[in-house]
């Protein structure tokens, strides 16, 4: 079976997130009312599985790999058909 | 035959091989340059080559595999599936294993670096996005805080003078900030410190510390010395004109020549 995964990796809280901070900055200067900006990152995967569970099981490997560097990121597995 | 002591390992992306190998060669240490497929069998048998006939793997500097992910993460994610045990085995066996830039991040995503607990594949520390969020390409000054396998022949407390080259370089430990970088510091693993050019530590302050590494750290090695990654390119300065300021200051050599003079003193003990 075919299945699509969206991975969201993004980083552990208190770990300074420079991109998000730059574009704060940038949007407040641009006159907007933001309060904070995290910057997330989204992999959506198609993949051959036998069952949806299978799916989440590879995924949460690759993250494991290479998706996410347990140090300073959280990341998080949304299985569908595809 | 005479073997050749340093494998320069390169993949897709990185681009300061070239310089690395003839960095070697200026100080007497044969080098090759060997493509990761060479090391994990993936090309034909006449093209295979072997770490264990090589005393230094020296992974250099530029990108990886685009940088995707994080830098260098894909680098050593291919490490890892195929040849990181016999790089575990190399380093116990007293060998050299080292990282410039792109280098450091592939062996710090390894856990070769700081390899606590002799610990390794899996990251305890990472190197992220400078805090101004900018590639930083210049000089920056680094001080010697203690000697390695690769700095013997520098004097703990001399200053030099080294470019950067990097958009992923701060170096941080994420939520184990403090905790780890007291172990870093209890096992004297940090090598090189970003300084001012009087020598004075960069506190965090840029254009000093370029990236925002915890406690200015710009190289750190292993708790046996023989493993060292760094964000600077000692490569690109190994002649004095190669100094941003050669024309104003007193250079003799570049100041990336006693890295590598180092590193070449070393060889001929083990």
């Amino acid at each position: 079976m075919i299945f699509q995964a969206e991975v969201r990796i993004e980083l552990k809280p208190g770990v300074i997130d420079a991109e998000g901070e730059t574009i704060h900055k940038s949007l407040k200067l641009l006159s907007y009312p933001v309060v904070n900006v995290n910057t997330v990152k989204v992999y959506v995967i198609t993949l051959e599985a036998d069952s949806s569970e299978d799916a989440k099981k590879e995924i949460d490997g690759a993250c494991r790999r290479l998706l996410a560097n347990p140090v300073i990121q959280n990341y998080s597995i949304h299985i569908e058909n595809a | 035959m005479k073997m050749t002591e340093a494998c320069i390992l390169y993949m897709e992306g990185t681009n300061c091989e070239e310089e690395t190998k003839q960095a070697f060669e200026e100080v007497g240490v044969s080098a090759e340059l060997v493509h990761l497929k060479q090391l994990t069998g993936d090309v034909s048998k006449n093209l295979e080559r072997n770490l264990f006939d090589y005393r230094i793997l020296m992974i250099p500097g530029g990108w990886s595999a685009g940088d995707y992910v994080r830098a260098g993460s894909i680098f050593a994610a291919r490490i890892k599936s195929k040849i990181l045990k016999e790089i575990k085995e190399f380093i116990g066996n007293g060998y050299l294993v080292g990282g410039i830039c792109t280098g450091f991040q592939v062996l710090t995503e390894l856990g070769l670096l700081p390899g606590f607990d002799g610990a390794y594949g899996v990251p305890q520390a990472a190197l992220t996005t400078n805090l101004n969020s900018a590639f930083q390409c210049r000089p920056v000054y680094l001080k010697h805080n203690r000697k390695c396998a690769f700095t013997q022949k520098i004097g703990v407390g001399r200053i030099l003078q080294v470019p950067v080259a990097h958009a992923e370089g701060r170096f941080i430990f994420g939520e184990n900030n403090q905790m780890y970088l007291e172990k870093l510091l209890d096992n004297d693993q940090v090598v090189f410190r970003y300084c001012f050019p009087s020598g004075e530590f960069a506190g965090g302050k840029f254009p000093e510390n370029p990236n925002g590494s915890l406690f200015d750290i710009a190289g750190i090695c292993n708790l046996e010395g023989n493993v060292l990654g760094m964000m600077p390119h000692p490569e690109r300065v190994m002649d004095s004109i190669q100094h941003a300021d050669w024309t104003r200051t007193q250079h003799d050599t570049g100041d990336g020549r006693i890295f590598f003079e180092s590193i070449a003193e070393h060889l001929k003990k083990i």
